[in-house]
């Protein structure tokens, strides 16, 4: 069994594919999959109905008590079968019933594929969730399938119906199956419907579940969705539509009816429900004028009756259920299948503009004739058969709701007759008038006087009509050997308490009278045709369901804008102070309610004395950057905080903190700087008086809450801290004795892991804030820089140039005497690119001193951070200053004789590091980044102690320095292009201008 | 090993919440600098809260050089280490925002979101927000529509 859901997995995705190679002659291979589904049935039938019950068993998701338990029972079989078989037969259809260049036959392929399997698994699983996934499956295909003319209106309209109606209905269904499973602690449904559990939450449960029936089995009141429904491919309307998915809300409540039949719910719902379903799709298919939409309103008619039989509660009626079950998926997907040849060789499925169709399609004719005779239920067809059960079923029941049952029964069977003679005549008969042309102005679309009558254009081939010919055929010889059913599908009957039923040609006397009544009334009300047409037409309906839909969803529609009107306010002050004012209430009320602030004696005021002065620094700092109106003096100042809580970490005991936070607050600064240069100097003056005292209350509310918290937190510990054991572990299995390090690249690897992505992205987002469209594929290198290119930071005004002039005269006069016949030194090769009044000799000194030492002290940072202060985040910022350095001394051309390589090769690849190094454990059979420590001795460097995890901690290096050096590429030099662009072609300062246009 | 748990020091206390008031303050602003301002204030501030939190100052968690039972907490530090880090990032892509605002709008003001204006002002006048082609206004029934729905059959037939 588990082999078919795979086979029809492999298949459906395959299926485009095959599609693609082989044309509509796939469909053929594609038959075989339903197709050996129908032949595991059939092979499996005798040993099922002799009780010996196929199951199997595959854990899935244990701890959801969800696992693929599959078991075929009679019931199940018996949809197997039908899945099976009708499957098979409209994948033969359907190769020929599509124009060879149809659009999109690939995707329609997969997604019937893909149906059959979904519906295979929906009636063999064992287990509720299972079934709810199953379920779902087949809505989602539904939905793309109605949805298959995806540029139509109507189609995408009527597929979004169905799948809002009936994913609606899954949900509630799946509130109910979590419920029932919880209450009879198992999810197997033949656990669950042997023993059922009982009580409040089972009923709730139980109704749920029917919602979920009712709206996939198009139930009144929403049946509106399977009329709808007809906007799909008649081969969908054929199988998902009458013969199978449909069937599912059936299937459901035939499977729980053993189990819960005899609750109140149960009986109102299902009764009521599929009585009222049974009549409504009878009377509204009597005025449809469209053959599909006669069908459609049939089927969901019939859907009433099966649902009100299989619900019904007695052995008899659950037998005879089943057999209509059968019946049914046989001669509507042949009714289907033979309007979609009338369709095809006509153009209309019109039955005002057919005429005289069964002179020329005479097998067609046969076929719909046979299935319409099971219908309506003529002697010895399945459909009498089943229809006879029932009526012997509810006659012997005396109760009132018995007789109802037996009324709607007979008066739905009536009008099924006349429907079921009124399609036939409309689709094959030759008629003397037409329809519509006879009856009273306004009743239903009239068709115009010019509308052609349609006629045969063309002979449909074997392979389309023999699909609907079998399965009419089938409803014909399945009926003539009612016993084989009674035997085949009794032991499903025989869960239900109540007398045996029995499936038979001749049930007496009063059934026989039954069926005469029923057919001469249902021929009598197609006799007086169109007096009911225009009895309908005078009546409108009540209450169109469809319009209340529409309705609410316009409404639905409506409050979700009103919604969005009132939170949306699309201002950033507003929803940050929101989230902190609710963060303000939600942390105050747990503080006030259930914690407890320490003691006056246990406060400390200070760890140190050093703590109050590094305190007292950052928030004088912080309050005047606050208070500053000049963006440079504040973000300074914010600098001047950065450094005093860098002393407060150090004084806290951790060094690595310290160290970091004096790096990342120096790039922060040099950061700044770069953007800054671009924006006015000062904050424009804004009218936010009001305002600033809401923003004030605000940030101090939270400044007390968090003290609040600061105050509560390190007593609330209950458990010892999971880092108690982190310095013995860092030694022992990370290899380091810097605790912090072994945690970053060994304890907590895989945070840091995500943490470096971070910056990655942080990277990118920079570069392609600034780069627009792509990063600039070449660097910026001395060598490559043509020598008449313009100066970096070019000044216009140069007051030092009469100063310089004085000098190069004086060295030009030196060289003349056999002086030294250079200016001066280059002590940075980059700095020759740069303005001459920009250059700075002490910073060009400092730098040519500076870097290398920098990059040393890094490189002994990243190696010997593993033991004592330092590591890769430490090594990287120390590189990335110096690279800030040469930078701001030399330009970007400095810069990339600096860093001659691209920032997104050092980000991917020290990712990639990371990442790689992690996985290279996996190969030694340990787990994901976990470390090995490895010890040699080499000849000079002595004992070498070398912990895999170093590679981790080179691959964060490389991501750090790849994010600096980023920034600088972005907002340093790429910053740099365009201040020169838009000051070679006009006035600085004007982004309007045409050169910035271009930037944007 | 952590140190006894204690009541954190006073003054650590004070420092966190100036800090993230003058944090939130700023962050509360329009100018996109002084947003970034209030960022990191805001994240020194919560980092010194973390180290709060781990519990009271001690030596630096270094085997070797503190024995284990004075050594102030490592977790909240590892924590704060990257945090650290990131912040410089998401200070370095707000820096890149505003000056691409500045590049655009001539200024690194947030505005606020003319799209949200929009929504709110027509749900106010109860007109639809938005138009979709597919919310169907025309009286007839998607089952009438169903009908005029054909499919692209195959050389069975053709439409006359």
């Amino acid at each position: 069994m588990l082999l078919l859901l795979g086979l029809h997995l492999v298949a459906a995705l395959a299926a485009p594919v095959m599609v693609r190679v082989a044309g509509r002659r796939a469909f053929w291979l594609l038959a075989l999959v339903p197709g050996s589904a129908l032949v595991w049935a059939l092979a499996h039938a005798g040993s099922i109905a002799a009780g010996d019950i196929p199951t199997s068993h595959t854990e899935w998701v244990p701890h959801l008590g969800m696992a693929i338990d599959l078991r075929v029972d009679t019931l199940s079989w018996l949809m197997v079968v039908l899945v099976g078989g009708v499957g098979a037969a409209v994948m033969v259809y359907s190769s020929v019933y599509f124009k060879a260049d149809a659009t999109g036959l690939g995707r329609f392929a997969g997604t019937l594929t893909a149906f059959a399997g979904s519906m295979l698994g929906l009636v063999t699983t064992d287990n509720l969730l299972l079934l709810y996934v199953f379920w779902e499956l087949t809505t989602v295909t539904s939905y793309l399938l109605i949805g298959h003319y995806a540029d139509r209106k109507t189609s995408r309209r009527a597929a979004m119906q169905a799948i809002i109606v009936t994913t609606s209905g899954g949900l509630a269904m799946l509130v109910g199956i979590v419920l029932l499973g919880n209450a009879a602690g198992t999810y197997r449904i033949s656990q669950i419907v042997a023993s059922p559990p009982s009580g409040t939450a089972v009923v709730v449960a139980v109704g749920l579940l029917l919602v979920g029936a009712v709206t996939k089995s198009a139930l009144v009141p929403f049946h509106f969705w399977l009329p709808a429904a007809m906007a799909a491919p008649t081969p969908v309307s054929a199988y998902l539509h009458a013969a199978a998915m449909v069937k599912a809300g059936v299937y459901l409540v035939a499977r729980f009816a053993p189990a819960f039949a005899d609750l109140a719910v149960w009986q109102v719902t299902v009764l009521s429900l599929g009585a009222g379903t049974l009549l409504v799709g009878g009377y509204r298919a009597l005025r449809q004028y469209d053959l599909k939409l006669v069908l459609a309103f049939g089927t969901v008619s019939q859907l009433g009756l099966l649902v009100m039989l299989v619900g019904y509660g007695t052995r008899e009626a659950a037998l005879a259920g089943a057999a209509m079950l059968g019946a049914h998926a046989m001669f509507k997907s042949a009714l289907f299948l033979s309007v979609g040849v009338v369709d095809a060789a006509t153009g209309t499925r019109d039955l005002r503009r057919l005429n005289g169709v069964g002179r020329a399609l005479p097998m067609t004719a046969l076929a719909a004739g046979l299935a319409t005779a099971s219908m309506v239920g003529v002697p010895p067809f399945a459909g009498y058969v089943g229809k006879e059960a029932a009526i012997e079923a509810l006659r012997h029941d005396a109760s009132w709701s018995g007789r109802a049952v037996l009324a709607a029964l007979v008066v739905g069977s009536v009008l099924t007759v006349a429907y079921g003679l009124r399609f036939w005549w409309g689709a094959f008969a030759a008629k003397r008038v037409l329809p519509g042309e006879d009856s009273a102005p306004g009743v239903g679309p009239v068709v115009g006087a010019d509308a052609p009558v349609a006629d045969v254009q063309h002979r449909p081939s074997v392979l389309l009509v023999g699909p609907a010919l079998v399965l009419a055929a089938l409803g014909l010889v399945t009926g003539l050997d009612p016993g084989l059913g009674e035997h085949l599908l009794s032991p499903y009957a025989d869960q239900v308490p109540g007398e045996p039923g029995h499936l038979v040609l001749w049930a007496g006397v009063t059934g026989a009278l039954f069926t005469v009544g029923i057919l001469a009334g249902g021929a009598l009300l197609f006799w007086q045709r169109s007096a009911v047409e225009a009895w309908q037409a005078r009546r409108p309906w009540p209450l169109d369901v469809d319009l209340v839909y529409r309705r609410s969803m316009r409404r639905l529609d409506g409050l979700a804008a009103d919604v969005t009107g009132a939170t949306q306010r699309g201002s950033l002050p507003l929803y940050l102070g929101t989230v902190m004012v609710v963060m303000v209430l939600a942390v105050d009320w747990t503080l006030l309610r259930g914690t407890r602030l320490p003691g006056l004696a246990d406060l400390r005021l200070w760890d140190s004395p050093v703590q109050a002065v590094a305190g007292a620094l950052a928030v004088v700092a912080a309050i005047l950057a606050a208070r500053s109106r000049r963006r440079l003096k504040a973000v300074l100042l914010a600098g001047v905080s950065g450094f005093g809580v860098a002393t407060l970490f150090l004084v806290h005991g951790a060094p690595d903190l310290g160290l970091t936070q004096v790096l990342v607050e120096t790039i922060t600064l040099v950061v700044f700087v770069l953007v800054l240069r671009r924006l006015p100097p000062y904050f424009s003056v804004r009218p936010l008086a009001a305002s600033r005292w809401v923003r004030m209350v605000v940030g101090v509310a939270v400044g007390v809450t968090v003290a609040g918290m600061a105050l509560v937190m390190p007593l609330a510990r209950t458990a010892a801290p999971v880092s108690v054991d982190f310095p013995d572990e860092a030694y022992e299995f990370g290899g380091g004795k810097n605790v912090v390090n072994v945690t970053l690249v060994d304890i907590r690897a895989w945070d840091t892991m995500g943490e470096i992505s971070v910056l990655l992205v942080a990277a990118t987002g920079v570069a392609s804030l600034i780069f627009l469209r792509r990063r600039g594929a070449e660097l910026d290198r001395t060598g490559a820089r043509a020598p008449a290119e313009r100066a970096v930071w070019r000044e216009d005004t140069d007051v030092m140039a009469p100063l310089r002039a004085k000098a190069r005269a004086r060295w030009e006069a030196s060289v003349e005497a056999g002086g030294p016949a250079r200016l001066h030194s280059d002590w940075l090769s980059g700095s020759s690119t740069l303005d001459p009044q920009r250059r700075s000799v002490i910073m060009e000194i400092a730098t040519r001193l500076l870097f290398h030492t920098m990059v040393v002290v890094a490189v002994f940072l990243l190696f010997a951070g593993h033991n004592s202060p330092g590591g890769g985040f430490v090594a990287g910022l120390v590189v990335g200053i110096a690279l800030a350095v040469r930078y701001l001394a030399g330009g970007r051309y400095e810069l990339g004789d600096a860093a001659p390589v691209h920032p997104g090769l050092l980000l991917g690849s020290g990712l990639f590091l990371s990442a790689g190094v992690g996985l290279v454990a996996l190969l030694f059979g340990q787990s994901v980044l976990e470390s090995t420590i490895l010890q040699f001795d080499l000849p000079v460097l002595g004992h070498v102690k070398l912990v895999t995890s170093l590679f981790f901690d080179i691959g964060v290096f490389g991501v750090v320095v790849g994010l600096v050096l980023d920034v600088l590429r972005s907002l340093g030099a790429e910053i740099d292009r365009h201040i020169e662009i838009e000051s070679d072609d006009g006035g600085p300062d004007r982004p309007a201008d045409e050169a910035t246009g271009a930037l944007r | 090993m952590s140190p006894p748990v204690t009541a954190p020091s006073v003054t650590l206390v004070i420092v966190v919440a100036a800090l993230i008031a003058v944090g939130v303050y700023l962050l509360l602003e329009r100018s996109l600098t002084r947003v970034i301002i209030g960022l990191i204030l805001t994240g020194n501030g919560v980092n010194l809260l973390l180290l709060v939190a781990g519990g009271a100052a001690g030596g630096p968690p270094i085997v070797g050089m503190t024995d284990p039972e004075r050594m102030s907490d490592p977790l909240p530090q590892a924590m704060v280490l990257t945090a650290i880090v990131i912040t410089l990032g998401v200070t370095a892509f707000l820096l890149a925002m505003a000056y691409r605002s500045w590049q655009l709008n001539g200024h690194d003001e947030v505005q606020d979101d003319l799209e949200d204006r929009r929504v709110a002002r027509r749900a106010a006048l109860d007109r639809a927000a938005y138009t979709d082609a597919d919310v169907g206004t025309e009286p007839e029934s998607l089952d009438e529509a169903a009908a005029e729905v054909h499919d692209e059959t195959g050389d069975v037939g053709g439409r006359e």
